[in-house]
């Protein structure tokens, strides 16, 4: 019973992913090629409707430039040759993983410094811990006045 | 020293508002042509109201080229259409227009309804030079100089505002420049 029904929510899983992309019927040659198809169509980023991949997006220039990115496979492109044809025309913006350049240098490596200086911080307060008092030997007269407090027990 | 270090955080704070602050007033949907400083692509697409003749790059003629972006199933084009009808008439632009994805029949029903603003439209039915161009709706509209370099690319409809804000100072940098002779 309960292995039907995980089998129902699954399947059910399944159809709502199906209904949520765009359907395209595109014919491949091979495999490989049908990997390096969703691959590049994840990659790339939809102009119009920003928060969204190639893949994700039903906007019709969202299915232009996956049928641009299908002819160019078809003409045996290589995928950096492909992600260089957006690029030179809708920019960078089009990478969801943008090049390692002086522009993205903050958006690359900004998270890394900011834990390295997360780090130096608490390194540096821990540091900075006021430092524990040696324990003093007590003077003869505190020797004695402590006796008498213990003695009156 | 101390005292110092105990303002950090409301340094950083008013640091980190500043920044949210501004981005409240960017435009995420602004996106810069990756084509700035290049020439115009290359393309062989024939007229829209001749079918027989051919147009290239080289039939963009005027010291600041104007190209227009359009198309009959574009609503935002058609509230920008009256206003191209006065940049057409501005002596220091040559307005040309790309009819980009669309019907030629509906295209020319279109420029006889509401008037033709443009020298002449190049007919981009399936949409390669608007590829090339890196155009992802309409109206866009881009500005050549005199050699032939795309200067700017405007994403939206013209009005009078986008007009004089967006176009204005450029076109008045483009005269200034072919007078120095850069």
């Amino acid at each position: 019973m309960l292995r039907k029904l995980v089998l129902i929510f699954v399947s059910l899983w399944f159809c709502s992913l199906a209904v949520a992309s765009p359907v395209d019927t595109y014919v491949f040659e091979d495999e490989v090629t049908k990997v390096r198809f969703q691959a590049l169509t994840k990659e790339l980023r939809c102009p119009k409707c920003q928060n969204q991949n190639l893949a994700d997006s039903n906007s019709p220039i969202a299915a232009d430039l996956r049928r641009e990115v299908y002819n160019l496979l078809d003409e045996g492109k290589t995928d950096t040759e492909i992600v260089d044809f957006m690029v030179n025309r809708y920019g960078e913006f089009v990478l969801y993983r943008p090049k390692v350049n002086s522009l993205t240098y903050v958006l690359w490596f900004g998270p890394a410094v900011l834990i390295l200086i997360g780090v130096l911080v608490v390194v540096f307060i821990l540091r900075r811990k006021p430092q524990v008092k040696e324990s003093q030997a007590l003077s003869s007269e505190q020797k004695s006045q402590l006796n008498d407090i213990l003695k009156d027990k | 020293m101390n005292k110092l270090i105990r303002f950090i955080p409301l340094i950083l704070f008013i640091a980190l508002g500043v920044v949210l602050y501004r981005g409240l007033s960017l435009n995420p949907q602004a996106l810069p042509s990756a084509l700035i400083g290049k020439k115009m692509p290359e393309y062989q697409l024939t007229q829209l109201k001749d079918e027989s003749r051919v147009l290239t790059p080289a039939d963009l003629k005027g010291k600041i080229v104007l190209i227009n972006v359009w198309a009959t199933w574009c609503p935002t084009c058609k509230y920008e259409h009256p206003y191209l009808l006065d940049v057409a008439k501005d002596p220091r632009v040559v307005l040309y227009g790309l009819n980009y994805k669309d019907e030629r029949a509906a295209a020319l029903e279109w420029l006889t309804h509401y008037k033709d603003p443009y020298v002449y439209s190049i007919f981009d039915e399936a949409g390669t030079l608007g590829l090339d161009l890196g155009v992802y709706g309409a109206p866009e509209t881009f500005v050549l100089d005199h050699h032939g370099v795309i200067r700017k690319r405007f994403a939206g409809a013209i009005d009078t505002r986008v007009w004089q804000r967006e176009f204005l100072p450029l076109i008045t940098e483009l005269e200034a420049e072919r007078a120095k002779g850069i």
